[in-house]
């Protein structure tokens, strides 16, 4: 009970870090609140699919910029798909740096674009080491028999 | 009169400075200056007055004072008497020293008054000197005395070298001081009438300053009226505010009619002062050209009454010698004169006749007697030159020829020296003398001639002749008789100019006047005998002579020798009168100007007030317009920005839109506010009458407030005494607004300590005596007591100012009438241990736009019009609102408020909502751990809401001693839960308490299952803490205050299990019951998104499908389908969700026609006879996909993305509540 409530104590510091740096907010809370008995695995599995098409995403980006003639148009749509699943999985820091990037797109400034590709990069793979971290702690707490404590 | 000008002009001199100065000070002060002004004028009009009045006393001294200085004079005039009277010495010192006393008596009279009295008497002593100078010195001297009149005229008499003339001069003096005695009192009534002038001039004066007072009066009670009639206007409501412009415009008539009214009455009194000054002029002037006239007359007939007197003694004397000669010369034998004795005598009583050059005796002698009487006498009768009197200077006797043959010859025999060259001469020779002998010897009397150049003197003169009888006749002998009785004729020659002159001598103020004698025998051809001829001077006076004569008729001609002097007291005293007149009337025209001034400033002020009023009112109405006006587009702003911010924004962009929502929000408050204000104003807010749960409006402030109390972690609460009924009749939204004004403002001003406690009582309770006060009123009475301990007995511990002093002020408590049965008076409170109102700011809190120092709006925001609007909302609810604060304690505001008394029956809202959460907690028991009564007191308070009994300790040790006596008294009622305060709960006393419920359990078994649940109350509790607290399972749930009724029973319900949740819930239809087993379409391209609203979706119980592409949802929801829903997102590569939408609506209606005209069976289509499939478009910018572009492209919503549960709902809601 000692560790299982240690391990609660950790993982509710965890996700306070979380959301006092920005990685997460609101909308991460709500999606693990659509999980339930029926799909225990809903977060983890949507969270896989978001690096995964953002890794996908990421790609294209890159390729459309790498152009002689760049289509801002096509990296803007790229970005806004990107903010949106961004927003869905309540991403906050990736979504703050795709509106900066669609800024620059709109006003068609390919260092910004570029830089911001970087910096969108840099972050979902922080993301990605976060999220982890934080399943990892709740698989502990599952397996110890312990319940995921709910988000405030 | 003098003085009277000088000191009006001296005053006049003044008062325009004065008038400057208020004319300055007028500008400065404006109108509370004229009624000032008007006093100083009255007080400068009653000051002249008595001024001039005090000069009037002195005038009358002064010219009581110029009688006495008069013998002032009497020293000059001794000289003129010592010349013309020969006075003695010793008369003369005696007359000196008689002079000298009343010079002493006048220098002491002038000693008593100085100034106008010397002053007048300058003035009327020169104008007595015109006067005086006028007489002989001896009526100047009986005039100098007039009381010593007799005596002074016996002594003059006295003094009178000529005795047989003294007798005529004393009475000529008598008359003449009597005169003179007259002509002052003449003087005196010209004085007095010009008092008795000046003073109607007066009278005047003061008429005219009672007509204007009388006037200022009329206005004062227009004006008062007015005023009246202004305060009734603003007493009316709104709708008749029109009025007082109609009534205010016809005021303004009056004061012009007034004004000119004045203005004419100056006019009329200028034109009046004009022609007094110039009767008074034309009046004085007659009266000098009178007195003068007067003057000459007296002084013409005393003249030729000397003349005609002395005349007529010289006459007698003739007589006598006539007489004389007939006695000696005739009556004897042989005659006793001849020519010596009759030369001698007739030299020697030449002093009786000094106005005869000459006397001689001619005797009667006829032709026959001629030749005897010539030898007799030696000489020839001799014939006088008649034709050659102009050169008698060489008058030779010798050369005369002898006298004509004539019956008869008058040759004179005697003569006296002075005209012995006519002896021998014949008189009956010369044409007058013979006329003259002839008409003498008839009538018996003294006859004179007209007047000729006397022989030798070249002097007019005339020649009185006597005839001489030899018997003495009878009075009434014939001329024939008298003819025959004559033997002589004694004439005697008076030389006229000599006379005169002489006469005149004697008689003072030659110098002034001119006489001349004419013998106007032949009227048309008057001989002057006297004077030269003088130019006319303007008056002249005719007065007869008669020297005895009745043939011969004379007349004396007066003139003054220089022409009237230029009257100055007459052109003083007019100028005086005239100058008066301008200055007053200036002293009115510049008032009357002044006024009319003020009064045309007075109107311009009126409707500019006017004005202002309806200014005022119009911006009344103005703000109410424009706030209303604005709230509408406001709304929309803050709700679009509302979904600004759902959407995805950047941090800074998510800043700005909240900064935006916050100020918009700021915006909406204070509008409402403004609108309040101005509704409030213009008295068209109205109260409701509606029944209202009083708690839960409280409670409803609390959890609006709740939010930044528990950011300050200020510990709020309220509390209704019981005694308040459950309902009461009033309007809740105002009544909430005062209350939420009031907390607001403690919250505002209260900083991270302390409480704000919100108490209702009946205002019974609080003229209760104490012990039968809840304890929550106590707690006033117990503060000062307490103050001993660290802790104050209040809600938080901290101190707070007495809340008595509060509503000490309210005529409600303090009246001990008693109320309507059907209504309450209600006691709200609301205490803070705030920063506290600065003393001096206190005066002025309730008024509008005014906090406590202007500082305080920078540092705490706000309009400061919040309270202004609680104070008239109280004063609607026929309540008081006040306050007691203490700088650095807190405040405490109180109200109170009129409300009925209502039945729980009569309100259906909210009521029932809570009712079966009442019951089900009915009958429970709970007992509190706090420490402070207070607090414990509001805790009950809202338990006893939910009907749970209660029980209080004051700690945790209690508690345990509590509940193990309770296990062992087995009560009736099971302990449901333990409610203990986060200040008297730590984790060892958490620990101890979870033990001993548990202990106190074990000895009943099978209430095991059930123990009491503990709940933590907190004024604020971070997650951390909270967490800590839960995990540790030593505290069921942690409430979080203000406790209230929902809070309350969410919260009881969630710890005692939620099998009784549903009950609450069942009644609201849920995002889950609405969407469960739809099928629901999702269009997506992305795949997270599909994930997170399919999970979202299914989370309430959809079965989604998803598709990733427009085309993919097109072949979906071809028709037939069994969608019940589609959500599509916008945004998507090759078809975007509004052609999607356009196209599947394309299909829908291609279908719906087929089907309305029976191409195709209802059948095939799934028995649906008109598709339609809801979409939503999913889109995370609610700007830019406007809700037009979704409805024209046929989409029938929208929601945001991610998901928002009350967002969602209602989307969804409008589709399937109907199904």
């Amino acid at each position: 009970m000692d560790a299982v409530a240690q391990w609660r104590n950790q993982w509710f510091d965890y996700t306070q870090y979380l959301r006092r740096e920005g990685f997460l907010d609101d909308q991460f809370a709500q999606l693990k609140k659509l999980q339930d008995e029926n799909s225990p695995d809903f977060v983890v599995e949507v969270v896989s699919l978001f690096f995964q098409d953002s890794e996908k995403l990421f790609n294209n980006m890159a390729r459309a910029l790498e152009q002689n003639v760049v289509n801002f148009k096509q990296v803007d749509a790229y970005v806004h798909q990107f903010k949106g699943s961004s927003a869905w999985i309540g991403a906050f820091r990736l979504k703050n740096v795709c509106i900066n990037f669609r800024n620059f797109c709109e006003a068609q400034n390919l260092e910004g674009c570029l830089r911001c590709l970087q910096q969108l990069q840099q972050e979902s793979t922080a993301l990605k080491n976060k999220l982890e971290n934080l399943f990892r702690l709740e698989q502990q707490i599952v397996a110890a028999g312990g319940s995921i404590p709910m988000m405030e | 009169m003098y003085l009277n000008c000088r000191v009006s002009s001296g005053f006049n001199g003044r008062l325009p400075f004065n008038l400057d100065l208020n004319k300055a000070m007028e500008t400065l002060h404006g109108t509370s200056c004229t009624r000032r002004w008007r006093g100083k004028v009255l007080f400068l009009g009653l000051l002249g007055f008595v001024t001039i009045i005090w000069g009037f006393l002195s005038f009358n001294d002064g010219s009581l004072g110029m009688r006495e200085k008069a013998p002032d004079m009497g020293g000059e005039k001794a000289c003129i008497l010592q010349q013309h009277f020969n006075v003695s010495k010793s008369q003369l010192l005696a007359f000196a020293s008689l002079f000298s006393e009343s010079d002493q008596i006048a220098s002491l009279e002038c000693t008593k008054e100085p100034g106008p009295g010397m002053m007048f008497g300058n003035v009327i002593s020169c104008y007595l000197k015109v006067l005086c100078s006028d007489e002989e010195a001896e009526n100047e001297e009986a005039k100098d005395q007039c009381l010593v009149q007799d005596e002074n005229i016996r002594r003059k008499c006295d003094v009178s070298l000529l005795e047989d003339t003294s007798q005529t001069c004393t009475v000529q003096s008598t008359v003449s001081a009597n005169r003179i005695c007259e002509k002052e009192e003449c003087a005196k009534e010209n004085s007095q009438m010009l008092c008795t002038l000046v003073i109607r001039c007066w009278w005047a004066f003061v008429g005219m300053i009672m007509c204007y007072k009388l006037s200022g009066f009329s206005k004062k009670l227009w004006r008062n009226k007015k005023q009246k009639l202004v305060q009734k206007v603003k007493e009316q409501p709104l709708p008749r505010r029109k009025q007082p412009e109609k009534q205010q415009q016809q005021p303004p008539k009056p004061p012009k009619v007034a004004g000119t009214w004045r203005k004419n009455l100056l006019l009329v009194f200028i034109i009046f002062g004009f022609i007094t000054s110039l009767w008074l002029w034309w009046h004085l002037c007659a009266r000098d050209h009178l007195w003068r006239e007067e003057t000459l007359a007296n002084m013409c007939d005393e003249r030729a009454r000397m003349l005609q007197d002395q005349f007529n003694v010289s006459l007698n004397h003739v007589h006598a010698l006539a007489i004389l000669v007939s006695t000696f010369h005739h009556g004897k034998q042989p005659t006793a004169i001849d020519q010596k004795t009759f030369g001698e005598y007739t030299e020697r009583t030449a002093f009786e006749r000094p106005l005869t050059s000459g006397v001689a005796y001619a005797l009667k002698v006829t032709h026959a007697e001629r030749e005897q009487f010539e030898k007799e006498h030696g000489w020839i009768i001799k014939k006088m030159e008649t034709e050659d009197q102009t050169l008698v200077q060489d008058f030779i006797t010798e050369s005369l020829a002898p006298a004509p043959v004539q019956d008869e010859y008058a040759p004179v025999i005697f003569s006296q020296e002075t005209v012995s060259h006519i002896v021998s001469i014949d008189m009956m020779s010369g044409k007058e003398d013979r006329e003259n002998i002839l008409r003498a010897r008839a009538t018996g009397k003294g006859v004179l001639t007209s007047p000729f150049k006397l022989l030798k003197s070249n002097h007019l003169g005339v020649v009185l002749t006597f005839a001489v009888y030899n018997a003495d006749l009878p009075p009434d002998a014939t001329p024939e008789q008298r003819i025959q009785a004559t033997v002589g004729y004694l004439g005697a020659s008076y030389d006229v100019p000599s006379l005169v002159e002489k006469l005149l001598h004697q008689l003072a103020s030659k110098q002034t006047i001119v006489v001349n004698v004419y013998d106007t025998t032949n009227a048309s051809a008057p001989i002057n005998m006297y004077g030269t001829d003088v130019v006319d001077t303007g008056l002249l006076e005719i007065s007869n002579l008669d020297f005895g004569d009745p043939q011969r008729k004379h007349e004396m001609h007066c003139r003054f020798k220089h022409k009237p002097p230029f009257p100055l007291t007459a052109a003083s005293a007019s100028i005086g009168v005239l100058v008066i007149t301008f200055l007053v009337s200036h002293i009115f025209h510049a008032a009357i100007s002044r006024i009319a001034k003020v009064e045309a400033d007075y109107r311009e002020m009126m409707e500019l007030k006017v004005r202002a009023e309806a200014a005022d009112v119009a911006k009344s109405q103005f703000l109410a317009t424009v706030s209303h006006e604005i709230r509408t587009p406001m709304n929309g702003v803050l709700g679009m920005l509302q979904m600004l911010m759902d959407t995805d924004l950047g941090p800074n962009q998510q800043d700005y839109a909240e900064t935006a929502h916050a100020s918009g929000r700021e915006l909406i408050s204070l509008i409402n506010e403004v609108l309040d204000q101005a509704k409030i104003e213009s008295g068209r807010l109205e109260l409701e009458t509606v029944p209202f749960d009083l708690r839960s409006v409280l409670d409803n402030v609390l959890s609006l407030n709740s939010g930044k109390s528990n950011e300050k972690g200020i510990e709020l609460a309220a509390y209704v005494s019981n005694m308040v009924p459950e309902v009461v009749i009033g309007d809740p939204g105002r009544f909430r607004q005062i209350i939420t004004n009031l907390v607001g403002n403690s919250i505002k001003f209260t900083h991270d300590k302390g409480h704000i406690f919100v108490s209702v009582h009946l205002v019974d309770e609080v003229r209760a005596p104490p012990d039968l006060m809840d304890e929550v009123l106590r707690q006033g009475l117990n503060l000062v007591g307490d103050v001993s301990n660290k802790t104050y007995n209040t809600l938080s511990g901290f101190p707070v100012v007495n809340r008595w002093k509060s509503w000490e002020g309210f005529k409600s408590i303090r009246s001990t009438t008693p109320e309507e049965s059907d209504m309450i008076k209600l006691l709200v409170t609301v205490e803070d241990t705030g920063v506290g109102i600065p003393l001096d700011a206190q005066s002025r809190i309730f008024t509008p736009f005014m906090q406590a120092d202007s500082s305080t709006s920078r540092t705490y925001g706000g309009t400061g019009i919040g309270l202004s609007i609680s104070k008239r909302l109280v004063d609607l609810m026929s309540g008081e609102i006040g306050f007691v604060s203490e700088p650095g304690t807190g405040s405490t505001f109180s109200f109170t408020g009129s409300f009925g008394k209502g039945e729980i029956s009569s309100l259906e809202t909210k009521w029932h909502q809570y009712e079966p959460a009442v019951s089900e907690f009915q009958g429970l028991r709970a007992l509190i751990i706090d420490n402070k009564t207070i607090r414990t007191e509001v805790t009950k308070y809202h338990m006893q809401r939910l009907g749970i009994s209660v029980d209080t300790v004051s700690c945790p040790e209690s508690a345990c001693v509590y509940l193990s006596s309770a296990g062992n008294t087995s009560l009736s009622t099971e302990l449901a839960m333990v409610v203990i305060d986060k200040d008297v709960w730590d984790k060892e006393a958490g620990i101890i308490l979870h033990h001993s419920i548990k202990e106190h359990r074990k000895n009943n078994v099978e209430s095991l299952i059930n123990l009491p649940k503990i709940l933590l109350l907190a004024t604020s509790i971070t997650p951390v803490e909270r967490n800590v607290v839960t995990s540790l399972g030593l505290v069921d749930k942690v409430l979080t205050k203000p406790l209230r009724l929902s809070v309350l029973i969410a919260c009881f319900q969630e710890a005692l299990g939620s099998r009784k949740k549903r009950l609450l819930n069942a009644n609201k239809p849920t995002l889950g019951k609405l969407l469960r087993e739809r099928r629901i379409l999702v269009v997506d391209d992305n795949v997270v998104n599909r994930r997170v609203a399919e999970g979202a979706l299914k989370k309430y119980g959809a079965i989604v499908t998803c598709v990733e592409s427009g085309k993919a949802a097109l072949l979906k929801l071809k028709p037939p389908h069994n969608f019940d829903a589609c959500f599509m997102d916008l945004q998507m590569p090759e078809m975007d969700g509004f052609e999607a939408t356009r196209l599947i609506r394309g299909m829908e209606s291609e279908v719906n026609e087929k089907i309305a005209a029976g191409e195709a069976s209802v059948e095939i289509f799934g028995n649906v006879e008109n598709w339609h499939t809801p979409i939503l478009a999913m889109t995370a910018d609610v700007i830019q996909a406007s809700n037009e572009e979704c409805m024209k492209c046929g989409m029938d919503d929208y929601v945001s993305k991610p998901f928002e549960e009350e967002q969602l709902y209602s989307a969804v809601a409008r589709f399937f509540e109907s199904v």
